[in-house]
């Protein structure tokens, strides 16, 4: 795939890249510009993230009626959820590997089997919601309630959109538009997936085991 | 170790594009990050080293996951080196910028609320 290399001062340089060119058309860097936006479009998340996890570390412990974290949480719940959103990371690089080994049969069975997860833990968000309603906290409560339902709903969006994108390029698998040289669609729509599982595994950790 | 199970495994000519894992090093890395959430889970219920060195253990762990799924599932440690500046940029950036504004306000070091 490298075989026709630009030669950019880089490449003059230091030879060869061998990652040039790997599935994407030539571009001045030798790497995939719709890969590198993507990479900067989930740096750019990390500072979204960051202020909401702030925010909520910042208000922590500063509510002056409750209901309070101890009153509401549900460890052994959210960490099935955990581990779902987890295993849907493993289900979701199988695609990738299948479309990238032109198994378009096992592809679409895993972005079904990673789309299943994700509205699984969608669901267990919504009960969770749910149930923290019935307990008497809503966003409006206290500071304790506005800054996790923000931050836990503005997490819940990214894996509603991940699963509309997910279930898209299954349609599109089905119709025949998703080949394998164009693997690279599926590997960009996967990072979107894992960014959304590792800023879950923060938010797991200081949200809810930190007491 | 897993870059050497990379060229060892029976799949690597099958799995094996622009060098990224096999699927057997997928498996063992989700089985190892399940095992790594239950120890997490664990550690909140059974507290080693009194509460800072639980909360010390958890954030290593959390780190250690983060590290693994972005080296391993989103390929950083494989790709070219420029996508893993561009994120290191956006976590450097969001760390060192939010760490200094909860330490602006005291978060780490204030007193409870008596409730």
């Amino acid at each position: 795939m490298s075989a026709v290399t630009e030669e950019t001062p880089d490449t003059i340089a230091h030879g060869p890249d061998p990652h040039a060119h790997d599935g994407h058309p030539p571009t001045n860097t030798g790497v995939s510009n719709a890969k590198i936006a993507m990479w900067g479009f989930l740096g750019s998340e990390c500072l979204l993230f960051g202020a909401l996890i702030s925010t909520y570390l910042l208000y922590r412990g500063r509510s002056v009626v409750g209901p309070f974290p101890k009153d509401v949480y549900d460890i052994p719940f959210t960490s099935v959820s955990s581990f779902v959103l987890l295993m849907s990371s493993l289900t979701m690089v199988l695609a990738l590997s299948s479309i990238q080994r032109r198994d378009e049969r096992r592809l679409r069975v895993w972005l079904l089997a990673t789309a299943l997860l994700g509205a699984t833990f969608i669901a267990g968000q919504i009960y969770e919601f749910t149930s923290f309603v019935h307990k008497g906290l809503t966003i409006h409560t206290n500071l304790f309630g506005s800054s996790f339902f923000v931050m836990t709903g503005f997490h819940g969006v990214h894996v509603t959109l991940g699963i509309v994108m997910l279930i898209t390029l299954w349609g599109m698998s089905m119709r025949g538009q998703l080949p394998p040289e164009n693997a690279e669609v599926v590997e960009i729509v996967g990072l979107y997936w894992h960014f959304v599982d590792i800023v879950w595994i923060v938010i797991f950790t200081i949200v809810y085991l930190i007491k | 170790m897993a870059a050497v199970d990379t060229h060892n495994d029976a799949h690597t000519d099958d799995a094996a594009h622009a060098g990224h894992p096999s699927e057997l090093v997928y498996i063992k890395v989700a089985l190892g990050l399940a095992l790594a959430t239950g120890v997490e889970v664990l550690l909140s219920y059974h507290k080693v080293g009194g509460e800072h060195g639980t909360v010390a253990l958890l954030l290593i762990l959390a780190v250690v996951k983060f590290a693994t799924v972005v080296m391993y599932f989103m390929h950083l440690k494989f790709d070219h080196p420029y996508f893993r500046r561009l994120f290191a940029i956006g976590i450097v950036l969001a760390v060192g910028c939010y760490c200094v504004y909860l330490s602006t306000l005291h978060v780490f070091h204030r007193p409870p609320l008596p409730h």
